[in-house]
């Protein structure tokens, strides 16, 4: 990045190659560098060995079960916000969707008799439909997403909230038996984030579905007289996010043995958003990666974990988290225009 | 010469406004047609109607003599019907050669063929003349010129009978102006499609047009060969219709 500080606009002007360095080792380099995820995963590879280097039991097998486990369901969330966000929407209500979903399935199994591996999909279906409601106010009804997703967060809060009376609930008996497929097992909800991200990173960046996605961010009227069908992609994104998040939302309960009204919710909205946004994904639309949201995740679950073995009190905790999501995000937007300038 | 388009009493309201009152229009085969009116004379309203992006209040379109309803951008562009639109309806954050096949993508399902798409859309450009660094750039990246280039290639490469170019030569500079213009009297050469631009620039318009059609307050109001007409005639026309509507008190249409 030494030859590119300068250039701050290079709109208009080719950009000149800033000097390189050596050869082979230098171009790897550069290539790994303009790459979007490239930043927040050395952000990730610097917290791994500081807090390795400040407390040994941070690459621990069971701290780094630990990691995983704070960081899979929220990088599963944040899959469904880079999609959405790509394509120039936003959804509230996913932590709402992932906090009710769990209570769904309860409710099918033991108060339905449905078979618990149905009754999961048919909870993850529920979830697919509250993205349809979502999708369908904010593209045919022309309501902000921001706004729309607002009220669905509080609808789904109440619903979720008045149908439990507000107590945690068991994992139904019958459900046991798929606990450890669907997030008990140490590395259970790992496998299934690493699964899902990879999948989602392959649709939006190779296929038409994904092109259409950036399109319909990058610009709207373009992707529609270009022939491309708006309402659908984004209706299907913020389908997609309620799934995603009713899945993650089931892989929490099955792990922690629990259904609890004050899982997810607003805090692990955020939490994804985050993670999509330190990831490289624009807010405006039109940019965005899944792996880099996999990394966001990553890092915000190092900061956590880390900062509860070194010691850090829950009180000043939010201080921290919060100075470091405003500079990897600095760093982020400046050294992806750095990155812009230097390519031509 | 054979029709290949024509339009009978087409009109569009949007709520309170007209856009178009009664237009009638026709385009032969390989003919390219200048279209030219004043701002909000109803020209880009007209264009959105033949591509199939607004449907028309009444009148009718007929293709090759047979009447047709456009039911969708794409379904028009099915029949044979592709647009340059004003604003590029180029994505800037995707690579010049998603944007040549943004809408009509080669796939091996599941996935893209990027690999067959970035070879035809270096070849097609190639073959244009249109020249950019790589197809890999973003769009974002290139000049007005070489962005408006990229669209018309895209029209071009898409095996559209008919094409029709919103001010293509909008925002332009003399000499990216004239690379628009060599592709259409290109174009014209080939034969294969027929061509309506949209222009202000009525000497451009003069220079590559077979005929040309003044649309002003929603009507088709002058049709002449460009051969029988004159930069002068046509800019009369218009301050003509500047004149008559301050005289009659009523702000001229904006």
């Amino acid at each position: 990045m030494g030859g590119a500080v300068g250039q701050t606009e290079a709109e208009d002007t080719p950009a000149a190659p800033g000097p390189r360095p050596p050869r082979a080792l230098g171009r790897a380099a550069d290539a790994f560098l303009r790459r979007r995820e490239a930043t927040i995963l050395v952000v990730a590879i610097a917290l791994l060995v500081y807090f390795q280097w400040s407390r040994s039991a941070f690459l621990s097998h069971d701290n780094l079960v630990n990691i995983s486990q704070g960081t899979a369901p929220y990088a599963i969330v944040a899959v469904g916000e880079v999609l959405l966000l790509v394509s120039g929407e936003i959804d509230l209500s996913a932590g709402m969707v992932f906090t009710l979903s769990p209570f769904l399935m309860h409710y099918f199994i033991d108060y339905y008799g449905m078979y618990p591996i149905l009754a999961i999909v048919v909870a993850l279906l529920a979830g697919a439909a509250i993205g349809l409601v979502n999708g369908a106010v904010t593209v045919f009804l022309r309501v902000p997403s921001f706004v729309t997703t607002l009220g669905t967060l509080f609808l789904i809060q109440g619903i979720t909230l008045t149908t439990s009376h507000a107590y945690p609930a068991e994992i139904p008996p019958a459900a046991q038996g798929l606990a450890s497929w669907f997030g008990h097992a140490d590395w259970s909800e790992l496998i299934w984030c690493l699964a899902i991200v990879a999948f989602f990173h392959i649709v939006l960046i190779r296929t038409r579905w994904g092109l259409h996605t950036v399109a319909v961010g990058g610009n709207l009227l373009g992707a529609s007289e270009a022939g491309i069908k708006v309402a659908r992609i984004k209706v299907g994104n913020f389908m997609v996010t309620g799934g995603l998040a009713a899945f993650a939302g089931i892989l929490e309960a099955f792990r922690t043995s629990t259904i609890d009204p004050s899982s997810g919710g607003t805090g692990a909205m955020f939490t994804a958003v985050s993670a999509a946004v330190i990831g490289g994904t624009a807010l405006a639309g039109g940019s965005g990666t899944v792996i880099g949201a996999l990394f966001g995740a990553l890092v915000l679950a190092e900061l956590q974990n880390g900062f509860n073995l070194i010691g850090i009190s829950a009180n000043p905790f939010n201080i921290i988290l919060g100075a470091a999501i405003l500079v990897s995000m600095i760093l982020n937007v400046h050294l992806a225009r750095l990155r812009r300038a230097g390519r031509s | 010469m054979t029709e290949v388009l024509r339009a009978e009493n087409l009109a569009k309201s949007f709520g309170a406004v007209t856009a178009l009152t009664d237009i009638n229009l026709r385009l032969e085969q390989g003919e390219v047609l200048g279209l030219i009116g004043d701002n909000g004379a109803g020209k880009s309203t007209l264009i959105k109607i033949l591509c199939g992006f607004h449907q028309p209040d009444s009148g009718r379109v007929l293709l090759n003599g047979q009447e047709v309803t456009f039911k969708s951008v794409e379904h028009a562009r099915a029949l044979g019907i592709d647009t340059v639109y004003q604003d590029l309806a180029l994505i800037n954050e995707l690579s010049v050669y998603h944007n040549m096949f943004l809408g009509r993508e080669r796939v091996r399902w599941p996935l893209l063929s990027n690999r067959a798409m970035r070879r035809l859309a270096k070849e097609h450009l190639d073959d244009m003349g249109v020249n950019i660094s790589s197809v890999d750039v973003e769009v974002a990246k290139l000049s007005g010129g070489q962005r408006q280039a990229i669209a018309v290639a895209r029209s071009v490469y898409s095996e559209a009978k008919i094409l029709l170019l919103d001010e293509p030569l909008a925002a332009m500079g003399a000499k990216e102006g004239a690379l628009i213009l060599d592709l259409v009297r290109e174009l014209k050469e080939r034969g294969e499609v027929s061509v309506i631009i949209i222009a202000h620039n009525y000497a451009q318009v003069l220079e590559v047009c077979d005929r040309v059609n003044l649309l002003q307050h929603g009507q088709i109001t002058f049709d002449k060969p460009a051969g029988e007409t004159s930069l002068r005639e046509l800019t009369d026309l218009v301050v003509a219709e500047y004149r008559a509507a301050r005289t009659r008190g009523a702000p001229p249409a904006t």
